[in-house]
């Protein structure tokens, strides 16, 4: 299949290597990978901000951009929930902007969901020896219900000893500017999640979304726990090799 | 034709407790502070949440309860106007008398010229919302009369001089230490060996009230639902101090939102399923009461129904946030949230607090006035999951959001933002240019404000050699 990969601005500049791993992962599993280079942001961060004018042009550039493609993929859910459910609403007036909005959406997959409901594989061929716990970011939990599509695929990788998180449903409190805007509030909310991450005696955290592992594991990290956050992409695109 | 009478009016500034002294983050931060309301606080919201959790898994038709309570919300919004005038009709058909208050002022002036016209000095009340929204006790005593809160949890925030920080716990950030320590100081005739057992506690309380019902000639409610076709009133409780006010005084004034309407009686059905499930985790609660006008020789002889507006006309005119008019005050999206779990109901600086005091205290008020509560989510989403009525928070969230005042700096960064990226060679000279080790020092320790929020607790990934675009070119 021939896949287009929307990589989120996040993952380019920060995390690439939980891109390239999405890359390596499906070409791994013999699939055609593109990169369409005029995509930068899904305007998400303004969109969530307050700032639905200036995401205006973001949303007719992504649409533009990945409206050749019959599959997209991105490494995070929060990306792409926002494009399934926030992209028609920007579009607002622009009815013909919004359908649009709507197809692409329509085709645009986050990697778990992209992997078990379009391709049909829960065992990617993984190797990673590691104690693990998975955090059910919010937006995939609860904005596209990917359930436990992650799990399922993360139970089939060998080596890994999956632990489960106490009271992983409850967000991190990243939640994008939030985590600015009302940083001691989301200090609180990270305070309990990094607690339940150590309890498990995991030494990797991972979860779908590199914006919440940049949260979690900034934490992590300032405490000097020896936790680290690793995307769910980088376990799965892991070999023996 | 039609007269365009202009758009509908906010909540009046001055009067009631819909905005805060502070900004969230401020106010937050405060409680944030308070280790002994984080440990009551993360206690009583996991107890209810998994009680409530159990009790709602029995059912197996939870989702198509909540559809249908979504439903009949949005059929009544959208005939609010005609369902009001019949609910008047009836209940003045039944000896009841309607009284239309456009804001919180007017409300208060009715109620205290109801009770002066009564001649009495001393009002008992049943735990209401729309009571604490227009700040009815404030203007009772002002006219010299004493209103005294009956609900347990309501007389406990009464009596401490406290503001309520739940919708139906409004105790919920005080321990039993606490309260016993409240009931000592300013209960009348307490027994001064009171100790902090729970029964001994209500006893207390009990001893206290009974003496209140059965000598006070005036009661003050709110209502959960008022029924159009009938003009029923309804108040759903858990202690059965409210049937009391409802049945005991000579007059009773109810106060109600516009917006506490259903249709049909048989509406309810689906209400009184939705309601104690996902409020008190309860599968029926124990005392519902309803009551139609006035019937002679049985519980008060003069009934007056206050409908209230202060601001909700105006959140109806929105057709995206007057989803937030559907709820049914459960308080499920509070016990919920993150936030709120976190920082108490306080922090919200109005009497809605919680998810669902950030959709509707800046709609009631214009976003203006509550112009950081908005931001007050992380948009986890767990209300909207939670909300027996299904009202899209996180998306009214947003939606507010883009309604809010900015900073100006904000402003600019955002529109700069959204330039670079709406222009890809721009976009990868700036990726290259964030060199934002150097930028924001140790780790994210250097970051100016406001990003120093995020550096106070967490440290910055250490940024990479090549951004992926660069790995893509160069593979
Ligand atoms: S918004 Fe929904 S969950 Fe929150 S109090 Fe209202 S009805 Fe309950």
């Amino acid at each position: 299949m021939r896949i287009a990969l929307f990589v989120t601005c996040l993952a380019d500049t920060m995390f690439p290597a939980a891109a390239k791993a999405t890359v390596l992962l499906l070409e791994r599993l013999g699939h055609e990978v593109v990169f369409p280079e005029e995509q930068t942001c899904c305007g998400q961060m303004h969109i969530n901000t307050g700032y639905q004018k200036d995401a205006l042009p973001l949303v007719k550039r992504h649409v533009k951009t990945f409206e050749p493609y019959d599959v997209v993929v991105a490494p995070s859910g929060s990306c792409v929930g926002s494009v399934r459910h926030q992209h028609a609403m920007v579009a607002g007036a622009d009815a013909g902007l919004a359908a649009r909005a709507s197809a692409v959406a329509a085709r645009t997959y986050e990697l778990s969901e992209l992997l078990v409901d379009v391709l049909g594989v829960e065992d990617v061929g993984a190797y990673y020896p590691h104690r693990v716990t998975y955090h059910p970011t919010c937006h995939s939990l609860r904005v596209l219900r990917v359930g436990d599509k992650p799990v399922r695929l993360l139970r089939n990788v060998r080596g890994l000893d999956l632990v489960e998180l106490p009271a992983a449903e409850q967000c991190c409190g990243f939640g994008g500017t939030f985590s600015v805007k009302n940083a001691d509030t989301s200090t609180a909310m990270l305070a309990d999640k990094m607690r339940h991450v150590l309890d498990t005696g995991a030494d990797v955290c991972t979860a779908g979304d590199a914006s919440c592992l940049m949260h979690i594991g900034g934490g992590l990290s300032r405490l000097r726990t020896g936790v680290r956050t690793v995307h769910l992409a980088e376990i799965l695109a892991s070999t023996e090799a | 034709m039609s007269t365009f009478l202009g758009m509908p009016v906010h909540a009046p500034r001055g009067v009631g407790h819909l905005r805060g002294d502070e900004s969230f983050p401020d106010a937050a931060r405060t409680a944030l502070g308070d280790s002994q309301l984080r440990r009551n606080l993360q206690h009583a919201t996991t107890t209810i949440r998994g009680k409530s959790g159990r009790v709602i898994a029995e059912l197996p038709d939870w989702q198509e309860l909540r559809s249908a309570g979504s439903a009949l919300k949005s059929y009544t919004m959208a005939h609010l106007p005609e369902l009001l005038e019949q609910l008047e009709e009836k209940v003045t058909a039944a000896g009841g008398v309607v009284h239309w208050a456009a804001d919180a002022n007017e409300a208060d002036r009715i109620v205290t010229d109801l009770v002066r016209a009564a001649g009495e000095q001393r009002v008992i009340k049943v735990k209401s919302m729309a009571t604490q929204e227009i700040g009815l006790n404030e203007a009772l005593e002002a006219a010299g009369i004493t209103p005294v809160e009956t609900d347990l949890a309501e007389l406990i925030v009464q009596l401490g001089n406290d503001k309520p920080s739940h919708i139906l716990v409004p105790a919920i950030h005080r321990n039993r230490s606490e309260i016993r320590e409240i009931f000592l100081r300013a209960m009348p005739g307490v027994d001064p060996k009171l100790t902090d057992d729970p029964p001994v506690l209500a006893g207390a309380a009990r001893r206290y009230l009974r003496e209140t019902f059965l000598s006070t000639k005036v009661a003050v409610s709110g209502a959960n639902f008022a029924i159009a076709d009938t003009g029923t009133l309804a108040v759903v409780e858990s202690e059965g101090n409210g049937r009391m006010c409802l049945t005991l005084p000579e007059t009773l004034i109810t106060v109600m939102g516009i917006e506490k309407l259903v249709p049909t009686w048989q509406d309810l059905e689906v209400f009184l399923q939705l309601l104690p499930r996902a409020s008190t985790g309860e599968r029926m609660n124990p005392y519902t009461s309803m009551w139609t006008g006035v019937t002679p020789g049985d519980g008060p002889q003069n009934f007056h129904l206050v409908l209230l507006d202060n601001g909700r006309t105006a959140v109806l005119a929105d057709e995206v946030g007057r989803q937030a008019l559907h709820c049914i005050r459960c308080s499920a999206c509070l016990n919920v949230c993150p936030v709120y779990e976190r920082t108490g109901g306080h922090a919200y600086g109005s009497v809605y607090p919680g998810p669902i005091g950030a959709i509707l205290s800046p709609q009631l008020t214009g976003v203006a006035d509550n112009a950081s509560l908005p931001y007050a989510s992380s948009l986890c989403g767990a209300c909207f999951d939670a909300c027996p009525v299904k009202i899209d928070i996180p998306s009214i969230l947003v939606h507010l959001r883009n309604q809010a005042p900015h900073p100006r700096t904000e402003a600019a960064v955002m529109a700069a933002a959204a330039y670079t990226m709406d222009h890809p060679r721009l976009y990868r000279s700036a990726q290259r240019a964030a060199k934002l080790s150097r930028i924001a020092g140790r780790r994210g320790r250097g970051l100016p404000p406001p990003l120093n929020g995020w550096s106070a607790s967490r440290d910055l990934p250490a940024p990479p050699k090549e951004t992926f675009r660069d790995w893509w070119r160069n593979r």
